[in-house]
């Protein structure tokens, strides 16, 4: 009998942390991430959850999905949150008042949580180089209140609070680079993911965790409702969004950066933008400026990597 | 009874927070928070106090991380004033709301605007309904009291609440005083090792700060409003120890010369010690006159309260607060309704006055009486209060 060759998914963990009953809505790819980032994980895990869709699904008392430590205590603090849990038992294990043992700290956010409201308070925990590592969820836009814009949403798309009208064509600021801040506070991890590509994300999060320090995550959580998507194409949009480049797998590690998903020709946006009803008011010229954009962004990502990659040759 | 050290009040409070056995402290500066947790950071760096001292990018974070720390298990201390506390206001009624045993220093400040730094009770008065344990230190030897006594009562497991001692900021902060430290023992006696309910722990899985929806919600509520109350019997019996240590006798309600007095002062703080002068000054000259002060804030001693000023036919209740618009400072309107009903209840006479720092002497509270007793300069009781020593 052939045997399997071992895959980081096939060696993950049978057991679940993230635990089915939980009220997100169908096709959630967040839910999908959720479940993998904590497999990945592990049972030494100690989660702290800022406000939003994955704390409302999954902590409605006296009913809870999480089979890990779980702690939620407002939406812009989870980073301190999770750098008191991290303080704390550091204190406690040196201070013999706690055994020593490995746990892991995960502090986790959506896009609002992360990059707007929680921007501060993770800023300080990355800053202060606590071991802990933050995955920030991001759906593009508050989707728990009901679709309200943040800065993490794309250039172009609907919301309720940059609707496309008849003078403004919804949101028309450009996405907030969340990883690139990370990497500004120079920590010693810094990827991005999307549960499109399971076993990249996976890798990511055991590569997070087994690093001291602080680690950041930033995984594109695609939104069937929110995106105006049939709820099967959650997985299949966000491959379209790695393959058209809008957003690229990489990783840096220790200042270098790394294509995760390299592909040889990136697919044109308007193959990802049309398929999703946040989008449809787009007219050929805007979807043509989206496409500038992406193109920019894509060559100075590749030159990042050349610069970054050169550095380590010279080593 | 260990020795008695001159020092700076701020230096005392953080000195009892390190023979705590802290674990965890995470404090953002504000004046006149800051000499506690500069001390606090000298002793950590300099390896006299093995805790984490976490420092933190605001308020809302210092008290968030104590809120993660006190989850893990750890004993926790913030320090903060005014701003620092209106900012974290957030995370002051969910601390509590989630029963972490968190302590904080509150040297008060008053609230901006206009800004400053000086010391009033504008502050204290924000955090009235957050649900924290609160009493007032009227000086630096009840700081260093208090800081035990604090951990003790929150971390009872019947208690389970964050507890908030209010401190003059300036005015008590930073004076030098002598203070009579404990010795390590006592401490060790009165104040047991913090064992929680239930933490964040792999091996024991918990869901802690889970959503309710309305059918669950005011029962939460009501659960946490009993245990607010019934922490009473658990801070008498911490005081009655700390009286068997030190001697020191700590009451919800402390009262001075009241036996027969017509007119009692009611205040919090350090005004206690200004007007226990004054009051010495007035009864040499036969005023039946007396001083009442509401040591505990949160929960309030409502029938001590009432027996304490039980026979008095004026109450004068200085509040260095104000309730924009209401019935006069918070603590005045607190006690009126507690009096509300009372067969023959004392008339409750509220002056505002000390905010930020404004002095008010020994002279200013003689003239306080005066006008109180004297009825023609007493406040106007459609308004019911009167600021005092406002410039004209």
């Amino acid at each position: 009998m052939k045997t399997k060759k071992p895959t980081p998914y096939n060696q993950l963990s049978k057991e679940e942390f993230f635990l089915s009953g939980h009220r997100a809505c169908q096709g959630c790819a967040e839910a999908l991430a959720v479940r993998l980032v904590q497999k990945a994980a592990g049972r030494d895990t100690i989660v702290a959850c800022a406000t939003g869709c994955m704390e409302i699904v999954s902590s409605p008392f006296p009913f809870t999905s999480w089979n890990l430590p779980w702690i939620h205590v407002a939406f812009e603090n989870t980073a301190a949150v999770a750098s008191g849990v991290e303080a704390g038992l550091k204190a406690l294990m040196r201070k013999g008042k706690l055994p020593q043992r490995d746990i892991k700290v995960i502090a986790m956010a959506g896009d609002g949580g992360t990059s707007d409201i929680g921007l501060q308070a993770l800023s300080g925990a990355l800053e202060r180089g606590h071991n802990l590592t933050y995955v920030c969820y991001d759906n593009e836009a508050y989707m728990n209140t009901g679709i309200q814009r943040s800065s993490a949403t794309p250039f172009g798309a609907s919301t309720t609070t940059s609707p496309a009208g008849k003078k403004v064509p919804g949101q028309i600021t450009w996405k907030k680079n969340m990883p690139e801040i990370a990497v500004a506070h120079q920590i010693p991890y810094v990827a991005t993911a999307c549960p499109s590509y399971p076993i990249d994300l996976i890798q990511k999060v055991q590569k997070a965790i087994s690093k001291p320090g602080p680690a950041y995550i930033h995984i594109l959580s695609v939104c069937p409702t929110g995106w105006r998507i049939p709820s099967n194409l959650a997985i299949k949009v966000g491959r379209l969004a790695v393959r058209t480049g809008i957003f690229p797998l990489y990783e840096v590690e220790d200042g270098i950066y790394r294509i995760t998903q390299k592909t040889s020709k990136l697919l044109p946006v308007k193959e990802y933008l049309t398929i999703q009803g946040r989008f449809r008011h787009l007219t050929e010229e805007l979807i043509s400026q989206i496409q500038e954009r992406v193109n920019q962004e894509y060559e100075l990502l590749l030159k990042k990597v050349a610069m970054t990659q050169g550095e380590k040759k010279e080593e | 009874m260990g020795k008695r050290r001159g020092l700076e009040v701020s230096v005392g409070a953080a000195e009892a927070v390190a023979m705590a056995d802290v674990d965890v402290i995470a404090a953002y500066p504000i004046t006149p928070q800051t000499h506690i947790v500069e001390h606090l950071a000298e002793l950590v760096n300099n390896g006299e106090l093995d805790a984490e001292f976490v420092p933190v990018e605001s308020e809302h974070s210092a008290l968030s991380v104590c809120i993660g720390a006190s989850a893990a298990g750890a004993r926790t201390f913030t320090c903060t004033s005014a701003q620092g506390l209106a900012l974290m206001n957030e995370i002051v009624y969910i601390a509590s709301s989630m029963r972490l045993p968190i302590v904080m220093i509150l040297a008060n400040r008053s609230l901006s605007a206009p800004l400053s730094i000086w010391n009033d009770h504008s502050d204290a008065m924000s955090v009235r309904d957050t649900g924290w344990i609160q009493v007032f230190a009227q000086n630096g030897q009840e700081v260093f009291d208090h800081i035990f006594f604090a951990y003790r009562v929150g971390e009872d497991p019947k208690v389970s609440l964050p507890v908030m001692i209010h401190v003059d900021g300036f005015i008590v902060t930073h004076v030098i005083e002598p203070v009579e430290f404990w010795e390590k023992e006592q401490v060790e006696r009165y104040l047991p090792p913090f064992k929680p309910i239930s933490r964040l722990d792999p091996e024991r899985p918990v869901t802690m700060g889970a959503f309710a929806m309305p059918q669950l919600f005011t029962e939460t509520k009501v659960a946490q409003d009993m245990a607010t109350t019934q922490s009473m019997e658990v801070i008498l019996s911490a005081w009655e120890e700390i009286y068997k240590i030190t001697s020191r006798r700590y009451r919800p309600v402390e009262a001075y010369r009241t036996e027969g007095a017509e007119t009692i002062f009611v205040v919090q703080g350090s005004f206690g010690e200004t007007l226990s002068v004054a009051v010495d000054e007035l009864r040499a000259k036969g005023e039946p006159v007396g001083l009442v002060m509401p040591r505990l804030w949160r929960p309030f001693p409502f029938e001590l309260f009432r027996s304490a000023v039980k026979g008095a036919k004026n109450l004068i209740v200085i509040d260095r607060a104000i309730s924009f618009g209401g019935q006069g400072g918070p603590l005045a309107i607190e006690l009126r309704s507690s009096l509300f009903g009372l067969p023959a209840p004392p008339r409750v006479i509220n002056f505002i006055c000390g905010l930020a720092s404004r002095d008010v002497t020994v002279e200013d509270f003689k003239n306080i009486y005066e006008r109180a007793v004297d009825g023609s300069k007493a406040p106007v009781f459609q308004e019911d209060f009167q600021f005092y020593g406002v410039r004209s």
